[in-house]
């Protein structure tokens, strides 16, 4: 018994704190991130944004959460109901799950596995189901319609950010995320992350990311002046709730992604005194923020794309550059002698 | 050249440069009135909710001429005359205006010889049903006594210009 205690009782409990206590923290992220990104295109708009709700408009996210609970749920009565219900779960969760691999600090991390990176990149793929169910099973045109241009988007960038993600790999030698961030632990500090040495790659990176996580200059699939609402046309009140949770939730995996392979995870920029003080995760969160300001950015200036643009930029521009990235990268370092060994 | 343009794009100068203009915007003075705290000045010739006023004396100005009423291009307005007083002068029985139909075009306080129905400085008098908008006498010199004092000062600034 004292040994059943302490070989599973014992760390799944463990798992069970820390993955509660990162899934509330999260959480209460995103709440702020959400309220950041209205506020931020607000103020390149010149307007103030939402204000009204706590001081400066801070616990707005928190009113819209109740007012989306407590809004009555619908389903059309020509719905495939079970599916219709399990589509916002499965992106939900899928979102969500993703974390789990993902290092906030050297060691802060629930499952420090070897193949973080190909877990990051199947359960970002298996995200798209939970679009495609909720266009097919709305059983009305445009959710379908959105749902295939969603599939289609998603899957194309999946390619390029596949290639995108090889050529760092190739540069750490390794597949875990840990592992990612300590290779880019050099003297040079800020010029020696990955963002420099394989900046096209970054900029591929960060417009991938934009498509992948289907925010503007992207977002075909909502495209909300054009087609209402994409494949969520038919959601309401809660099921609702949980689409936006995990197309934020993809959002901030995909900051943090950047953060880890580019710019250094929770290293600091100078890794001299004063800066090695502070604690790694405050390193890792300002560059999350710092990618995510990046998004939000994008989202104020930049005006959408049209269909064909996209599919150009995603399989006539980007897989080819990535492709040519790959060769390059492996080349350099197979024949300078700086592969990992 | 078209290295240049491929450059260009690969290395997004024109998202760079948009990024800049964007925060120039970023850190800009909001022009944005918060509302319900703070109101834009308006103009003593507003056009706004309207008030039937009184004389000092408490007296009602209007002697149901029905001017307005003939008008009005909305035909919002409604007017029963009531019979001769002693003093030889009238009033009316019944004054109504359907604040759904009116199109606030000022016309009835041109048309009005003895500035009785007047428009007022107030535009916050929305309703949470249609019925209430169907204002009568009693609402309308109510409104004449609750904006007294702003309507005898706009009539006052516009007066030179009449």
């Amino acid at each position: 018994m004292a040994e059943f205690w302490t070989s599973y009782l014992w760390p799944l409990l463990v798992v069970i704190g820390q993955s509660l206590l990162l899934l509330v923290l999260l959480l209460i992220t995103i709440a702020y991130i959400l309220l950041a990104d209205r506020k931020i295109w607000a103020a390149v708009q010149i307007r103030r944004g939402p204000n009204v709700v706590g001081p400066w408009g801070l616990l707005q996210s928190f009113a819209d959460l109740l007012k989306f609970v407590f809004k009555e749920p619908m389903i059309p009565s020509g719905a495939n109901k079970g599916v219709f219900l399990l589509a916002p779960l499965v992106s939900c969760v899928l979102a969500l799950a993703a974390w789990a691999v993902i290092p906030v600090n050297a060691g802060w991390v629930i499952a420090d596995i070897n193949v973080g990176v190909l877990y990051i990149l199947a359960v970002s793929s298996l995200s798209v189901y939970g679009i495609i169910m909720a266009g097919w099973s709305s059983n009305s045109k445009y959710p379908f319609l959105a749902a295939l241009r969603s599939a289609a988007q998603m899957v194309s960038y999946e390619v390029s950010i596949g290639f995108v993600i090889i050529c760092v790999l190739l540069c750490v030698g390794s597949l875990n995320l840990t592992a990612v961030v300590e290779a880019q632990n050099t003297k040079w500090g800020l010029l020696g992350w990955y963002w420099l040495p394989l900046f096209p790659v970054f900029v591929i990176f960060y417009v991938s990311a934009l498509a992948e996580t289907n925010r503007p200059p992207f977002d075909l699939v909502e495209a909300e002046s054009e087609l209402v609402a994409g494949f969520m046309v038919e959601y309401a009140s809660t099921p609702y709730l949980l689409f936006m949770l995990g197309e934020y939730v993809a959002i901030t995996t995909m900051c943090a992604m950047g953060a880890i392979l580019f710019l250094g995870g929770w290293l600091p920029p100078v890794p001299y005194a004063p800066f090695t003080w502070v604690p790694g995760i405050i390193w890792f969160m300002l560059k999350g923020f710092f990618m995510f300001f990046l998004f939000a950015m994008a989202k104020a200036i930049v005006p959408r794309y049209r269909y064909d643009q996209l599919m150009r930029l995603g399989w006539k521009v980007f897989l080819p550059l990535s492709l040519v990235m790959v060769v390059l990268v492996a080349g350099v370092l197979q024949f300078a002698g700086l592969a990992p060994q | 050249m078209r290295v240049t343009a491929a450059a260009r794009s690969l290395l997004l100068t024109e998202f760079v440069s948009a990024f800049f203009l964007a925060m120039r915007y970023f850190f800009k003075a909001k022009p944005t009135i918060n509302y319900p705290f703070e109101k834009n000045p308006i103009s003593p010739r507003f056009r706004g909710e309207h008030a039937l006023r009184r004389y000092p004396n408490g007296e009602e100005r209007c002697i149901a001429c029905k001017l307005c009423e003939a008008v009005c291009p909305a035909q919002a307005i409604t007017i029963e005359a009531g019979p001769r007083r002693n003093d030889g002068t009238r009033r009316t029985v019944r004054y109504d205006i359907d604040m759904v139909k009116c199109i606030y075009c000022g016309l009835c306080q041109e048309a009005c010889p003895v500035d009785a129905i007047v428009e007022g400085p107030n535009f916050e008098f929305a309703t949470e049903t249609r019925e209430e908008l169907y204002y009568d006498k009693a609402k309308l010199l109510a409104n004449g006594d609750r904006w007294e004092r702003e309507l005898a000062k706009s009539i006052e600034l516009d007066a030179p210009y009449r």
